[in-house]
């Protein structure tokens, strides 16, 4: 290979370690508070990303996974319909599972956004992303951080005691197959990894109650 | 999306007087609907006022026994309320047959009431739609019709009503709450909250411009058994073809509520006084006047086998 062929990995590669030096803060903090092309006035937008305060100006039609993505450059979280159909986008906020691109980031001024890159890191994975790993729940890779946000806020919800579709007494929740499958229904997989990452979320809860 | 310009209102009063006095303001909650219609250019707000800041999330005891349901309470933990789960059993059921996990995260109560319909031909902006465009046809009559409604159309608009809460809260009587752009409040019974299609399938609700929901109340509870039952294309995260949502007395009394037939959520009187008559009979009384196409015919007797699957429900339990 030559050193002018340019590569998908190596562009990969060269965007990770972009995403992972660059001063999140200034760079945010640099954007000008100016209007947008179409002269929509722009919105001061401050929010707390993985434990990270940043401030954006961001034209209002901005969502939550646009502001993510293209001006924090958090591109884990993915695009997937765009519509809430597919549940790629999915990322907590204020401690909650959502959908990140039918919301708009203006109405998340001053909260919390935890997003795949801030449950765990490469050297210090969540242990969602490990059981993910070593159940092999995923195949292309692209839903899998919208799964494992979802996986994390689904076992919270059933330790909350927040009935389900499929709970058969309201009174009582309880942690069953049934409950994981039908809570992950927002979340669409084309390859179809869906047993193995219910085997992965199974893997956590067990660890988490014993 | 089309431009627009974004407020958070600090008051219910302030957010009604905002939206009212700014041509083709809307009011943002949850916004899992809006968002997806602004996206496809179905909805072109030039203003949105977001509701969430204004501390209606709360859900309280009335003093007539009821429970009072702010319009900012999110479908989760709507469904989760022990007070719901244990005297309405049936709006926590259908909360929870709905949408996502996600998107119940988000919605809220009012949203939910304000839900525009599935229709495909509402959706895509290359075709007729009444509803969208008024005067403009219906591409849905002749077109792809399987999943819409077949009771309170017209020959204006055939769609239907997508909500699964709003089918328990026609059951259950509920009230709607509102306050208008000059402070005035009201209350509006569900069934009179939504209008019909006739030859206005634009106008879906009694709200008035600015006018906003500020909660939705229930009356004191019935007792019975809670049951929803929603049929759809497939186990979860689907719009009903066919839903029923039902409390049964101990004494054979029954009443019944239909969600993915009507223009409208569906509740009929004559449907409830043939309870003791059985499936049959309260399909027949619920389907009085319905008006079918050849994609969604299959709705009739789908209704009438989704009542008698809860009816031997019912008998196995007692």
């Amino acid at each position: 290979m030559t050193s002018d062929h340019v590569t998908r990995r190596g562009l990969f590669q060269g965007g990770a370690a972009l995403a992972a030096t660059a001063p999140l803060v200034s760079q945010a903090m640099a954007a000008p508070a100016q209007p947008s092309s179409k002269g929509t006035p722009m919105s001061p937008v401050e929010l707390t990303v993985n434990g990270r305060e940043v401030h954006l100006q961001l034209d209002p039609r901005t969502t939550l996974l646009d502001a993510l993505r293209e001006h924090l450059h958090l591109t884990g979280t993915k695009k997937g319909c765009d519509h809430g159909q597919c549940g790629a986008c999915t990322v907590i906020v204020e401690g909650r599972r959502i959908n990140s691109c039918l919301t708009l980031a203006v109405m998340h001024d001053g909260e919390k956004v935890t997003t795949i890159e801030g449950l765990g890191t490469p050297e210090a994975l969540h242990p969602m992303q490990k059981a993910f790993i070593v159940h092999d729940g995923y195949q292309c890779g692209y839903c899998t951080p919208g799964q494992i946000c979802s996986a994390v806020s689904v076992l919270e919800e059933i330790d909350a005691g927040i009935p389900s579709h499929v709970t058969e007494d309201l009174a009582q929740v309880a942690f069953s197959d049934a409950e994981l499958r039908e809570r992950m229904s927002g979340n669409i997989c084309r390859c179809a990894a869906y047993s193995n990452i219910i085997a992965a979320m199974r893997d956590v809860a067990g660890e988490t109650q014993a | 999306m089309k431009p627009f310009t974004y407020e958070r209102a600090a008051s219910v009063e302030a957010a009604a007087k905002a939206a009212a006095s700014v041509q083709g303001a809307r009011f943002i909650a949850g916004g899992t609907n809006l968002l997806d219609l602004m996206k496809l250019q179905v909805e072109t707000p030039a203003h949105l006022v977001d509701v969430n800041h204004l501390g209606l999330d709360r859900i309280e005891k009335t003093e007539e026994g009821g429970l009072r349901i702010g319009a900012l309470v999110r479908n989760t933990d709507l469904a989760a309320d022990q007070t719901v789960r244990r005297d309405y059993a049936v709006l926590s059921r259908a909360l929870v047959a709905g949408a996502s996990g996600q998107l119940r995260n988000k919605a809220t109560t009012g949203g939910n009431l304000l839900q525009r319909t599935r229709c495909p031909y509402f959706y895509d902006t290359r075709m007729p739609c009444n509803k969208r465009k008024p005067g403009s046809g219906c591409g849905a009559m002749q077109g792809m019709s399987r999943s819409l409604a077949i009771l309170g159309v017209s020959d204006a608009c055939i769609a239907q009503h997508p909500s699964d809460m709003a089918v328990a809260m026609r059951l259950l009587d509920a009230q709607v709450d509102m306050v208008g752009a000059d402070g005035a409040k009201r209350s509006v019974p569900i069934a009179d909250f939504h209008l019909l299609p006739g030859d206005t399938p634009d106008r879906e609700t009694v709200l008035k411009a600015g006018e906003m929901i500020t909660s939705v109340t229930l009356p004191k509870p019935i007792g019975g058994a809670h049951v929803y039952r929603k049929v759809r294309d497939r186990a979860s995260y689907a719009f009903a073809l066919v839903s029923v949502a039902a409390i049964f007395g101990e004494d054979g009394t029954a009443r019944f509520a239909f969600g993915g037939i009507g223009a409208k959520p569906w509740r009929v009187a004559a449907a409830d006084a043939a309870a003791k008559q059985g499936a049959k009979a309260v399909a027949e009384a619920a389907l009085a006047g319905a008006r079918t196409t050849h994609h969604n015919e299959f709705k009739r007797p789908l209704v009438e086998r989704t009542l008698a699957s809860l009816y031997r429900q019912q008998e196995a339990r007692a």
